[in-house]
Order: structure tokens, then sequence, then C-alpha cells
């Protein structure tokens, strides 16, 4: 299956069902969406652009760019519009792309984009565009979306999302037409990030109708759950905190909400363990993947959630921060250093496979036999629940020995000062690598770095103290809620040299 | 002949088509409502659904054949059983799976 032909199984559905909602309240049914595509693809033939880039918030004019690309042949590209000049220049400069933007036109002109179409009219001139009749068959091999990762361990990186990957990935994990009339799912999560574009694809396939919201505010984020009657929505943890905040202790008044799934970052405890209490009636899910597997690979569902809630088991209670099992159709394997596989509890790289995960066949991180090096490290229990501990580029090598950053940042977070932590590793001339400790304190803190240092070491080993512990007024993180421990690295190194 | 992954079929003798998820282990006939699946674009036959092979595919199930590792997706519903070498394909149960989406 490629992308085209899921949209056409959708409209052959039911032509007349709402698929996309925009954040003001404008609808498109699966037949408009179609013939959206359709014109859109026509105008993109006409730009002549070698690809299709999209750089604006989330809009109807999204699946409209990513619909049309697919029918004009040419591979859409979800760009950040959040990333700096630099960033963003070098993404559009060495790419032939027409660009469909409202918000950042001028900005991507600067930048020397020769091909803008107005993302904010977009819609309107493809519905009235005649409709591009390209009826040969699309190549499952075809590279169908463009995504760059975020970037936080190093320069964001291309992935080739294949039509095969995506359409593996939505026939394994959802049955088609299988939403009731009445399920509404609301997307917050950025247009160019993986969930949000397998979000839009799975929900279209499944019949169940996806609204956007542009900018996330946990007020409107609320309110739009009430307005739209929504069912299903996915948030990063960044935004279930923000959520949760604006909840105090009073429970969420959401009737129609039945499922909250989360991913993209480290959940914090107390943050899911207070959103199941103020959301007591909704199943939670939480899903672990990357741009390059296409998304989701493993799910710790609803059940999982409760069972751990309310479990005496540390072990169970354990996989309140864990990333549940395999999807059907996934592999996940944790290797040692030796590229051997570690026994259960046992940390060390974790490895993926399956027809979903893309990069395969990319140098950097595709291995023998089709397994993909998440460069991510994790152990698995043994119950087969996947826990992922962090980059393994952020693994702090201090005198030979390896240091997960996560070991630590879990202690400091037990303290009562500290309300956000972000433990780095910075070069050193004898260790090879020194400790560093970002901390952000409560307001009123009154412990000194030294206080915070000897909390740790009275918990861990030396080895693990952070030899130094600087204190921040906030962290950097991206608007998708991932740190961003490469900035905090060099604020500490630029401030301690 | 070639049941590629991705590979797009009609049925002669009705409206179905299908598309091919996973290739299975050997040569075979696909075939619906008794007659051999032509390739999509392809003539079909005058021929009508054979009465005994006459249960309707329907839109977006998944059809696999356990012995040969075959399973296709249906794309466009339509009469005809799904046959590979002449038996029946069996519907791929619809389990709830643990999506996130």
């Amino acid at each position: 299956m490629d992308l085209n032909l899921l949209l056409t199984m959708a409209v052959s559905l039911d032509e007349d069902r709402v698929a996309v909602t925009g954040p003001d309240g404008r609808s498109l049914t699966t037949g408009q969406l179609q013939a959206a595509a359709a014109g859109a693809a026509t105008l993109l033939g006409q730009a002549s652009g070698t690809r299709v880039a999209f750089c604006d918030a989330n809009g109807l004019a999204f699946p409209v760019t990513l619909f049309g690309s697919v029918s004009a042949r040419l591979p859409f590209v979800p760009l950040n519009y959040r990333l700096a000049d630099t960033q963003l220049g070098q993404i559009v400069s060495d790419d032939d792309a027409s660009v469909a933007s409202t918000e950042q036109a001028e900005r991507l002109g600067r930048l020397g984009v020769r091909r803008i179409l107005d993302a904010e009219g977009f819609v309107d001139a493809a519905l009235g565009a005649a409709p591009a009749a390209d009826e040969t068959a699309i190549d499952l091999d075809d590279v169908a979306i463009l995504l760059y990762t975020s970037g936080t361990t190093a320069a964001p990186k291309a992935v080739e999302l294949r039509h095969r990957h995506l359409a593996a990935y939505v026939i394994g994990t959802v049955e088609f037409g299988s939403a009731g009339s009445d399920e509404a799912a609301l997307l917050s999560v950025p247009p160019y990030h993986i969930a949000g574009v397998m979000n839009l694809l799975s929900n279209l396939y499944m019949g169940r109708r996806v609204v956007y919201l542009d900018n996330f505010d946990p007020e409107l984020w609320l309110r739009v759950v009430r307005e739209q009657s929504i069912t299903h929505a996915m948030v990063v943890p960044t935004m279930l905190a923000r959520i949760v905040a604006v909840l105090g202790d009073t429970p969420a008044a959401v009737p129609s909400l039945r499922t909250i799934s989360y991913g993209g970052a480290r959940m914090p405890t107390a943050v899911i363990e207070t959103a199941l209490r103020l959301f007591p009636d909704v199943a939670f899910a939480n899903a672990y993947g990357l741009t390059e597997t296409s998304s989701t690979v493993a799910v710790l569902g609803p059940d999982d959630h409760r069972l751990a809630l309310d479990s005496k088991d540390p072990a169970v209670r354990a996989r309140l921060g864990s990333a549940g099992l395999p999807l059907p159709g996934i592999e996940i394997e944790i290797r040692d250093e030796e590229g051997l596989p570690c026994s259960p509890g046992v940390g060390g790289d974790i490895y993926v496979r399956g027809e979903q995960v893309a990069g395969e066949d990319d140098g950097a991180g595709g291995t023998a036999g089709g397994w993909f090096a998440t460069r991510d490290r994790g152990h698995v229990d043994e119950a087969g629940y996947v826990f992922v501990e962090g980059r393994a580029d952020d693994t702090i090598i201090r005198g030979g020995e390896n240091i997960a950053p996560d070991e630590i940042e879990d202690v400091l977070l037990a303290h009562d000062e500290v309300a956000d932590c972000a433990v780095v590793g910075i070069d050193d001339a004898e260790w090879g690598q020194r400790i560093a400790a970002a901390v952000v304190l409560v307001p009123g803190a009154a412990s000194a770095p030294e206080d915070i240092r000897s909390f740790v070491r009275e918990q861990l080993r030396g080895s693990k103290t952070p030899d130094l512990v600087v204190v921040f007024d906030e962290l950097p993180y991206t608007d998708t809620g991932k740190l961003l421990r490469r900035v905090v690295r060099d604020e500490i190194t630029r401030s301690s040299v | 002949m070639e049941l590629t992954a991705g590979s797009r079929w009609k049925s002669a003798v009705s409206e179905t088509e299908i598309v091919v998820v996973r290739p299975g282990r050997g040569d075979h006939r696909l075939g619906c409502g008794g007659a051999d699946m032509v390739p999509l674009g392809a003539d079909g036959s005058d021929g009508g659904v054979d009465p005994a092979l006459a249960d309707p595919t329907l839109l977006g199930k998944r059809y696999e054949d356990e012995a040969s590792g075959l399973e296709v997706l249906c794309s466009k519903g339509g009469d005809g059983t799904l046959t590979l070498d002449g038996r029946p394909l069996v519907v791929k149960s619809a389990k709830p799976l643990p999506s996130s989406d």
C-alpha cells in the first residue's frame, strides 16, 4: 500500500466523513481532501521543485500538501519553522524544494528559497485547481516523506521514509475503518514531528477525524477537547506536565476523552502519576519510537499503566517508567559493547528490526540483518518490557567508567529543592570527561551546589557524584520536550573555563 | 504470478482489488471468484463469479494463506472469494492492536 492508496481507501469507505478539522474549525471530508490533493499535485507540478516542504504550524494545509506531494510523486519534507536561520538555511539551501508557508514566507525568501507557496490560501487554491491525473503506480521504495531528526545530540539528519515503511506501520498497528463515527483525535504535536505525521495516516486509515491544534497551550487544549468532543489525544511529556499544572488538584472535566498517548521524551514519574489521578477515566499509552522507525515501536498500554500505579511489586511498579512491549512485527534487542545480546535487566544499546524501520541501509545506523542501531541505551526486564535510559551519545565516560546521566538525574530529582536537572559530561584532560549537573532549584531554595553534591554522594558512589553543580534559571528544551543536552554542555563548558 | 510486495491485482470477474502486503513462498496463482486475478489496469474476462466462490471480499480487510505466508489487503471491495491455488484465503482477525495513535 502506498499513501495515495491509503487516501483512496478512506474515500471509498466514506467520502462524506469529516477527515480533518483545522485550528479555525474548518473541516475537509475525505472526498474533499482527495480533491484538494489532486489539485495540489497540479500546483506543485507547475512549481517544478524536486521536493515539497511545509514550513508552518498545524492546519489543513498540512494534510493537503502532504497528499498533494504524494499525488505529484514528490518527496514531502515537513520543516521545523522554529529552527534558527542558520539551521533552516542549511536545510533549504541545498534543496530545490517548493515550500508551502505563510508565517515564514518572508524569512524563507531571505534564506534563498525561490518557490514559496502561500500555505494559508493553499487549500482553496488546490480545491480550485484542475486535478493532476498521474495514473502511474507508485513504487513502494520511493521516498514519501523526508523528515529531519530533532538533532538534540548532533545536527538534524534527514531520514528517508519510503511508502513501504509508512504502510507497514499503518497496516501493522491499526485496523482499517475500525473507528467509531464519534471518534476524534486531537493533534498538538507539531507537523515536523514523526508522531504528528504518522498520527494523521493512522487516523485517516482507521476512520477517525483528526483535529489540529496550531500552537499548544494547556487551557486551549482542554477547551478544544471539550468543544470538539475529542476522544483521543496525543501529547509530548512537557505538554502533559503543563496540562496537569493548570488543573492543580481538580480532576479534568473532559467526559469525551478516552485515551491520551504520549512519547517523544522522558516522562517524569510525578507527572504521569498526577495525570493518572486527574484523568481517572482516561486510558494512557506511552509510545517509544524514532523518526527512523516510522514512529512507535513499543507501547506501554492503558492496563499496564493502571496495573503499575496500583502494584506493590517494585518490578511491576517500575514499568510505569518503561516503554512497554514491542509492537507486533517489531523485534527489539539489547546489545553489549561486543554486539552480543544482553540478559534481562542488563543495560546496553537498543537495536530494532521490522518492516517499518527505515535507515536499515543507512551506513551510519544500519547493521547486518536489517537491525537498526537506535543509539538509545536501555534494558529489557524479565517480562520483556523495554526501558529506555537515554541516548548513547549522552553516556558519560569518566576515567574509563560508563555513566548513564539518568541514574544521577533520578537521584537529583528526588532532592526536595531540585525542580529540574540535566547531567552531562564535560571534556577533561585528566579523566576524559568530568560529570557536571545543571540544576534548576525550586523558588526560595536554600541549597548550595555543595549541598546537592553531598546529597548525591550519600546515595551513589563517589565516581558518580557530579564534579560540578551549576544552577540554571531554566533548562533548554525543544518545543517537543526534548532536553538539549549539547546546549547545557556548551553553557557549562563556557562558564567553567 | 509475480505476487511481489506492493503489487496490485484486480478480479477478472468482479470489482474486487487487492494489494500484496507480504509475498508468499513459492509460485502461486491468486484467484478471486474462481478466476485468476489480473494486474490492475489489465482487462478482465467476460465470465461471472463462480457461485461456489462468491463470498464478498471486504474493503480494508487483510486476507492470508498460512501455508505460503502470503498476505493481501483488499483495496476495493467486491464479490468473489479470494483463493490461492484454489484454496480460500482466510480473513485476518481484527484483534485490537496496541496502537498509540
